[in-house]
């Protein structure tokens, strides 16, 4: 094991902030992370870092000029390496290029096109096809899940006129064919590549293919039944509330949800009932004064279990 | 994954205020569920490799996007290297891959670093 003077190369007088800059100093160079696949340097880190454990320490470093540790056995639990996760599927998600995966006919071009048979690229004056351009675009949540047509205009002026499919979902790219660069020496256009993203809505949620909704209704509605208009992606429907029903009961209305679409069936719409009060009422208030139920029911029975 | 309350506890030296920054400047991201932030393994090294250089390597904030977006593109690079690599193993002939190899160690041969 070596010396760590000589690994840092400071002398043996040297003060706490020679050290610490002298172990900046080659740090920055043999990080692992930042020389990923150079063995030698994931070494010379190990040494570095070892040694910096000993003198940077005055404890350690006072028993290693004492001779009662040597520059071994110093060396730090193995670090978590970022490396690691990069270069694994799992880097993908710092990925510059914005494809989630496979590659992008661009950068396959870039720097293997000539080995794979588009060699003539290379030559100036031969037709070039235009760069994929990415954009993102925001969508209202019910535009996502009928589908409809939206409106993007581009950096450059041009406005696209974007179809967006029955059913899209966060994260779905869209490719318009021709609409990204142009391309060179009539080379064909690029294409342009919208992420969806879609907004949240106000008492819609989605799952899947299915819709879950939760309605207000009156006290009423609710112990004596009939029918509600309920909002669906679709628009307004009647839907009939069958009597004793209470906060928390739940209907299905059949295909109501997103609707049919790349051989998906169309979902359903999950309605939860929430029963609300309303406004002071004096009448309700002096029926219940005199209230005897019928069934006398403790609704937090179960809060009283023993956990 | 784990939430940034453990992340911050486990890391010595990581402040709130400075994984909230890097997140909102996007050098960390984190997956957002209704409850907060989770971090994957891979972001929890990443902020780690953050945090040693700004506090180890003296690299200072202004600097480390420079460094992280080099890095991502240094990362790409080589996935996109052993993509190549593993396709070629998969599609080409033992002898082209010999070939290849063969090419390769003469171009680097002269000039190369030991």
């Amino acid at each position: 094991m070596d010396d760590p003077y000589v690994t840092l190369g400071v002398p043996r007088d040297a003060g706490p902030e020679a050290i610490r800059s002298a172990y900046r100093k080659l740090a920055k160079q043999h990080h692992p992370d930042l020389n990923p696949g150079d063995a030698k340097a994931e070494e010379t880190f190990k040494t570095v870092s070892a040694a910096n454990a000993i003198l940077s320490d005055p404890e350690k470093r006072g028993k290693f000029d004492r001779g009662e540790i040597d520059a071994s056995g110093q060396e730090q639990a193995p670090r978590p390496s970022y490396r690691e996760h990069a270069e694994a599927d799992a880097g993908r998600r710092y990925s510059r290029s914005g494809t989630a995966g496979g590659w992008d006919e661009e950068e396959f071009g870039d720097i293997f096109g000539s080995v794979f048979g588009e060699g003539r690229q290379t030559d100036s004056a031969a037709p070039r096809r235009g760069r994929n351009e990415h954009y993102s675009l925001t969508t209202n949540f019910l535009d996502a899940v009928n589908g409809a047509t939206q409106r993007l205009t581009l950096p450059d002026g041009r406005v696209l006129d974007v179809k967006i499919p029955t059913g899209a979902v966060d994260g779905n790219v869209l490719r318009l064919r021709g609409q990204g660069g142009q391309g060179r020496n009539g080379g064909a256009a690029g294409d342009a590549l919208i992420e969806i993203s879609v907004a949240p809505h106000r008492f819609f949620h989605r799952e899947g293919q299915n819709l879950r909704l939760s309605l207000p209704v009156t006290l009423s509605e609710a112990v004596l039944g009939g029918p509600v208009e309920t909002p669906t992606p679709g628009g307004l429907v009647q839907m009939r509330i069958p009597p004793r029903s209470d906060t928390g009961t739940e209907l299905r209305l059949k295909g109501r949800g997103v609707p049919a679409h790349d051989g998906l069936a169309a979902g359903d719409l999950y309605v939860k009932l929430n029963v609300v009060l309303g406004a002071p009422d004096a009448a309700l208030e002096a029926f219940l004064r005199d209230w005897k139920p019928e069934n006398a029911v403790d609704p937090r029975r179960d809060m009283r279990a023993p956990s | 994954m784990i939430t940034i309350d453990v992340l911050i506890r486990e890391t010595a030296g990581l402040g709130r205020e400075d994984l909230e920054r890097w997140i909102s400047q996007e050098w960390v991201r984190p997956d957002r569920r209704a409850d907060g932030y989770v971090f994957r393994d891979i972001d929890v090294a990443r902020v780690r490799l953050i945090l040693e250089m700004r506090d180890q390597m003296d690299v200072g904030e202004p600097a480390l996007p420079v460094v992280l977006s080099l890095l991502d593109q240094l990362y790409d690079m080589r996935r996109q290297m052993r993509d190549l690599a593993a396709a070629l193993a998969a599609v080409a002939p033992l002898e082209v891959r010999r070939d290849v190899a063969e090419h390769l160690s003469k171009r680097s041969a002269p000039g190369s670093r030991g």
